[in-house]
C-alpha cells in the first residue's frame, strides 16, 4: 500500500515537457527496468537450481509469447480481461478503495453473458446482443459490490474483507448458476449453452483476435482521462488521498465510495462478459481463471497509471501465453509465472526502497 | 532566582553540548559552526525565526540528523547520536511541534510504544506511570481513547508524557506551548520547573517572549543558522520581560527597523469594539446547538450567539472544550444533533458544506495538512479543493488544467505564498505559506461569514503578524468572523466580543472591554457562569 500513497496520479495532468520532467522519466523507467532485469536473473537461478536452463525457458517464453505469430495473437486475446479488470482496479485503488472481490464479479458476469447470449442470439441481431450482455454484465458486477459498497459507506467496515468474501460467494454461486439452472441438457460435463462462434465477438482481419481489445484499450484511455482530466476522477483521488480532506471540501464521500465501487466492478463485470463472448462462448463448471488476484499486483507496477498499466498487462500475457508452452517443453510447473511476478513484485519494492533511501541521502 | 544553586550549576559539566557544529542542506547551511552549552537543572531557551535554525539542532540532538561537522558531548564526552534510538538510550527525549502518534492506536497503547520487541506489553505499569504523569501535567486524558480522536491540544499532552516516559536526563521541547491556554502553559511552566529540580537538562524553543522569559534560566538566540548571542542566567533574572524583548528582538533581526514592527506584531493594538455598528441585522444566528460526540471529543452543548457582518466574535477555553466541534457543525462538516444554524436569515441546520459556501460561509481549519489540504496533491489543486467540478475551471466536468495552473499563479503572486512552483505538492511547503494558500482559497469575493481555527498556530512571528492582519483586514471589509484561538492574547488583540467554551457549552461571551482578561479567565477554568 505504500506505493499507493506515494503515487501521484493527479500530477499527470499535462506535463509541459522539461528537462525535469525527462530526467524523472527516465528515473521511472529505470525503476521499473531494474526490478524486471533481477527478477528474470534471480528466476533463471532457481530454474537451475531445479535443473532447467533458463536460457531455454526464457526462450521459449518469449517465442510463443511474443515473437511467434500465433502466440503473439493468443497474448493480445489474453490482455483483454486483464485490461478491463486493471480499468477496474485502477479507478477502486485510486480512490483508496481496495476492491478485492474481482473474482466473485468477473465470474458472475461471465455466466450471465454466457446464459443469456444464446437466448438473446434466437431474438436479436448479434450487435445488439453483444451491448445487451456487456450492458447487463456490468450492472450484474455492481450490484455484487452493492453489499461492500454500502456497507463501507454507510458503516466504514473494512471493503478488503467483505468484497474478499462476496467473491468466494459470487464464485460459488457462479457455480451453483451453472449446474442447477443454466446447464445445457445436451452436454454431459456441466455447463452454459454454447455461443456459435460466429455470434461471438468478431475477429479482427484475419487474426484469432478478437475486437474485444479494442474495447479493452478504449476503456483504458477513458479510465485515465476520467482520473486526470474531469471533476469526477479529481474527487475520487482526493477521497483516495485524504478522506478528511474530502470531508473538510464538501464532497459526499459515501456517495462517491459506493459510485467508485459501481464502476469499478462494473468494469470487472464487463471484462468477464467480453472473455466469453470473445473466446469461450459457453462457461463450464469450476472454471475460474482467477486472473483478479493477478491483475492487482500489475495495477501496483503501474502505480495506479492507466496508460502504465497496458505494459505490464503486455509483458504479463507474454509471461502467461509463453509460460505456458515452455512449462510443457521444459517440465516446468506451469505456475512458475507466478514465481516471476512475485519476484517482480520483491524487487520493485526493493528498488523502491533504496531510491528512497539514496533520494533522502542526497538530500541530506 | 536562586542564584546561589545557578551558579554551581554552571560549574557542573554540560548535560549536553554542540561545539563548531555545521550542518548543510543544498543551497542553505542550516546551522553555521554552533556552540552551545546545555546544563543540568537548567531550562534553556532557544529563540530564531523559523529557518534559523532551531529545528536542525533538535534534530541532531534527537539523534535524526548528523552534523556535517562539529561534535556533540555528552557529559563532556564526544558521542555520535547516529539515531532516534540512540539518543533515547542516552537519555534524551524530543517533544516534536508536529505530533507523532499513531491515531489508531489509544493514549496507553501510544505510551507502551517504544519497548523491546521481546518483551510483553504490561498495562499495568503503564498505567501507573501514566497516572503519575497525569498528576506531575496536571491533566486529566482517558487513558484508553483513541489518540485521533483526541484534540491537538490533548495530543500535544501526550506527547510530552512520552517524552517524559522513560525518565530523561535531557528534554527537548519543541513549541510545546503553541496549543495549550494560559493555564496550561502556566502548568506546563510548574512541570518544567519541578524537571528542573530534578536535574534534567531542558531546551526549550519557543516564539514566545513571555514564555522565554517567565520559564527560561537562559536564552539563546539562532539567526540565519549562527549562534548570534545570548543573556545569561544572572542577568535574565533581573531584567524586566520588555527589556528581554527588546534585547531578543534586537539579536533575533538585527536592524532595530524590522525589529520594532516585530514588537509591534507581538504586543498588538487591541480592537476598539466601538467601531462596530451594532444595529445590523445578525448574519450568523446559532440557537441552542449541539452536536453529538464519540469517546474522546467533547461535543458542542446547548451554543446560542448572533454575529453581525465586521464583526470578529473571539471564542476563548482550553483546548478540547468543543471547539472542533463547534467549528466543524458551523462549517457543515458535522451534523447538528440539536438547534438550528440560520445564515442571512435562511435556515442553513440540514444543509452540506457545498451549499453553506455557497452562502458564503467559509471554515480555515487548523489541521492544514490533515484535513485542510491534501499534501501529495499540487498546490494549484489544492488552491480549487473546494471549487471542483464548478465552472470557470471546470466545464462539463472537464479540468481546465491549463486554467487551473493560471488561477494557481495568480493566487501565489498575490498572496505571496513561496512555492517553487504551482506544481509542488503543497505538503512540502512551509506551515506559513500553506496558511497563505488556504487564505487565498477561502477569503474569495463572495465570501460573507469566516471561521477561523487556530489561526496563527505553528507560524512564525512573521507569518503571525501576516495571518492576525489578514484577519483584520477581512473584517475590516465586512465579513462577519469567528476566531477560535487557545492564545487569549491573540484573541484580546483581534476580537471584538469573545466567547468562552467549557466543556461544551459556550458558557459566556464578554465584551473585549480592558477587564476582559480576567473574566475570560474564571470562565475559562469554569469558575463563574456568566
Amino acid at each position: 500500500m505504500s506505493l499507493a500513497s506515494e503515487t501521484q496520479l493527479e500530477t499527470l495532468a499535462p506535463h509541459r515537457p522539461g528537462g525535469k520532467f525527462v530526467r524523472s522519466a527516465g528515473g521511472a523507467m529505470l525503476r521499473i527496468l531494474l526490478p524486471v532485469l533481477l527478477a528474470l536473473l534471480v528466476g533463471g537461478i532457481i530454474l537451475l537450481a531445479l535443473g532447467k536452463s533458463p536460457f531455454a525457458y526464457y526462450s521459449y517464453v518469449l517465442d510463443r509469447g511474443l515473437f511467434n505469430w500465433i502466440g503473439f495473437q493468443a497474448t493480445l486475446t489474453r490482455m483483454v480481461p486483464l485490461l478491463l479488470m486493471a480499468a477496474g482496479l485502477i479507478v477502486a485503488f485510486r480512490a483508496g478503495i481496495w476492491n478485492l472481490g474481482g473474482d466473485g464479479q468477473f465470474l458472475l458476469a461471465a455466466v450471465i453473458t454466457a446464459a443469456l447470449a444464446p437466448a438473446l442470439i434466437q431474438v436479436m441481431p448479434r450487435s445488439l446482443m453483444i451491448v445487451c450482455c456487456i450492458v447487463v454484465s456490468v450492472a450484474v458486477g455492481a450490484i455484487w459490490a452493492l453489499l461492500p459498497a454500502l456497507l463501507k459507506a454507510r458503516y466504514g467496515v473494512n471493503e478488503i474483507i467483505t468484497s474478499l468474501m462476496m467473491s468466494f460467494l459470487g464464485i460459488s454461486f457462479a457455480n451453483v448458476l451453472v449446474k442447477l439452472v443454466f446447464r445445457d441438457p445436451t452436454t454431459t460435463v456441466p455447463q452454459t449453452p454454447d455461443l456459435p462462434v460466429e455470434d461471438r465477438l468478431p475477429r479482427l482481419f484475419d487474426t484469432t483476435v478478437h475486437a474485444g481489445i479494442l474495447i479493452a484499450l478504449v476503456v483504458i484511455v477513458l479510465v485515465h482521462l476520467m482520473m486526470t482530466r474531469t471533476s469526477f476522477g479529481l474527487k475520487l483521488q482526493i477521497v483516495g488521498a485524504n478522506p478528511r480532506a474530502a470531508v473538510h471540501a464538501g464532497l459526499n464521500v459515501a456517495w462517491l465510495t459506493v459510485a467508485t465501487f459501481a464502476l469499478s466492478a462494473g468494469l470487472i463485470g464487463m471484462a468477464g462478459s467480453v472473455e466469453i463472448l470473445g473466446v469461450w462462448g459457453t462457461v463450464r463448471a469450476d472454471w475460474n481463471p482467477a486472473y483478479g488476484m493477478i491483475v492487482v499486483p500489475l495495477v501496483f507496477l503501474a502505480r495506479f497509471n492507466g496508460i502504465g498499466v497496458i505494459g505490464f498487462t503486455l509483458f504479463f500475457a507474454v509471461l502467461m501465453i509463453g509460460g505456458e508452452s515452455a512449462a510443457r517443453r521444459i517440465g516446468v510447473p506451469q505456475h512458475y509465472v507466478l514465481v516471476l511476478v512475485a519476484l517482480l513484485l520483491l524487487f520493485l519494492a526493493l528498488v523502491e526502497y533504496l531510491d528512497q533511501r539514496w533520494r533522502k541521502r542526497v538530500k541530506d | 532566582m536562586v542564584h546561589e544553586t545557578t551558579m554551581a550549576r554552571r560549574a557542573a559539566v554540560p548535560a549536553i553540548a554542540v561545539a563548531g557544529i555545521t550542518k548543510r542542506y543544498p543551497g542553505v547551511v542550516a546551522n553555521d559552526n554552533v556552540s552551545l552549552e546545555f546544563y543540568p537543572g537548567e531550562i534553556h531557551v532557544l529563540l530564531g525565526e523559523n529557518g534559523a535554525g532551531k529545528s536542525t539542532l533538535i534534530a541532531m540532538l534527537a539523534g535524526m540528523q548528523q552534523p556535517d561537522s562539529g561534535e556533540i558531548l555528552l557529559q563532556g564526552r564526544a558521542v555520535r547520536l547516529g539515531s532516534p534510538r540512540t539518543s533515547l538510550d542516552h537519555g534524551i527525549g524530543t517533544v516534536f511541534q508536529h505530533v507523532l502518534l499513531v491515531p489508531s492506536l489509544t493514549v496507553i497503547e501510544n505510551l507502551m510504544l517504544g519497548g523491546p520487541w521481546w518483551q510483553r506489553l504490561r498495562k499495568a505499569p503503564a498505567l501507573a506511570r501514566f497516572q503519575e504523569l497525569s498528576a506531575l501535567l496536571g491533566v486529566s486524558i482517558d487513558p484508553d481513547a483513541q489518540v485521533g480522536r483526541l484534540s491537538l491540544g490533548q495530543q500535544q499532552q501526550v506527547e510530552i508524557m512520552r517524552a517524559l516516559w522513560r525518565g530523561e536526563q535531557v528534554l527537548i521541547l519543541d513549541e510545546p506551548t503553541s496549543m495549550l491556554t494560559p493555564r496550561g502553559v502556566r502548568d506546563l511552566g510548574e512541570v518544567l520547573k519541578r524537571l528542573r529540580e530534578k536535574g534534567v537538562a531542558i531546551i526549550l524553543i519557543t516564539h514566545k517572549m513571555q514564555e522565554a522569559h517567565s520559564f527560561g534560566d537562559r536564552i539563546s538566540v539562532l539567526r540565519l543558522g549562527r549562534f548570534v548571542g545570548a543573556i545569561e542566567p544572572g542577568l535574565l533574572s533581573e531584567m524586566t520581560q520588555a527589556e528581554v524583548t527588546d534585547k531578543v528582538i534586537q539579536l533575533m533581526f538585527g536592524s532595530s527597523d524590522r525589529g520594532s514592527a516585530e514588537v509591534a506584531a507581538l504586543i498588538g493594538d487591541r480592537r476598539n469594539a466601538a467601531q462596530l455598528d451594532m444595529t445590523q441585522a445578525p448574519r450568523l444566528i446559532v440557537r441552542h446547538l449541539s452536536t453529538s460526540a464519540e469517546r474522546g471529543e467533547c461535543p458542542v452543548r446547548d451554543a446560542s450567539f448572533d454575529l453581525r457582518p465586521g464583526e470578529i466574535l473571539g471564542i476563548a477555553g482550553i483546548d478540547g472544550n468543543g471547539q472542533k466541534h463547534l467549528a466543524e457543525v458551523l462549517a457543515g462538516q458535522r451534523p447538528a444533533a440539536e438547534g438550528e444554524i440560520v445564515i442571512n436569515g435562511e435556515d442553513v441546520t440540514d444543509r452540506g458544506v457545498e451549499a453553506r459556501r455557497r452562502l458564503g460561509l467559509r471554515y480555515i481549519t487548523d489541521e492544514r495538512l490533515g484535513e485542510g489540504t491534501v499534501g501529495s496533491f499540487s498546490v494549484a489543486t489544492n488552491l480549487v479543493l473546494k471549487e471542483i467540478g464548478r465552472p470557470p475551471l471546470w466545464q462539463k466536468g472537464l479540468t481546465l488544467w491549463d486554467k487551473v495552473h493560471l488561477h494557481a499563479r495568480e493566487q501565489i503572486r498575490q498572496h505571496d505564498i513561496r512555492t517553487p512552483s504551482e506544481r509542488t505538492p503543497i505538503g512540502k511547503l512551509s506551515g506559513g505559506n500553506i496558511q497563505k494558500a488556504l487564505l487565498a482559497r477561502e477569503l474569495t469575493e463572495n465570501a460573507g461569514i469566516v471561521i477561523f481555527n487556530k489561526p496563527t498556530y505553528g507560524l512564525d512571528l512573521y507569518n503571525i503578524r501576516l495571518a492576525r492582519e489578514r484577519i483584520r483586514e477581512s473584517a475590516g471589509r465586512g465579513l462577519a468572523t469567528i476566531v477560535i484561538s487557545t492564545e487569549l492574547d491573540e484573541l484580546l488583540e483581534l476580537a471584538d466580543r469573545i466567547g468562552v467554551m467549557f466543556q461544551g457549552r459556550l458558557i459566556g461571551i464578554v465584551d473585549n472591554a480592558p477587564n476582559a482578561e480576567r473574566q475570560i479567565g474564571l470562565l475559562m477554568t469554569g469558575v463563574t457562569p456568566a
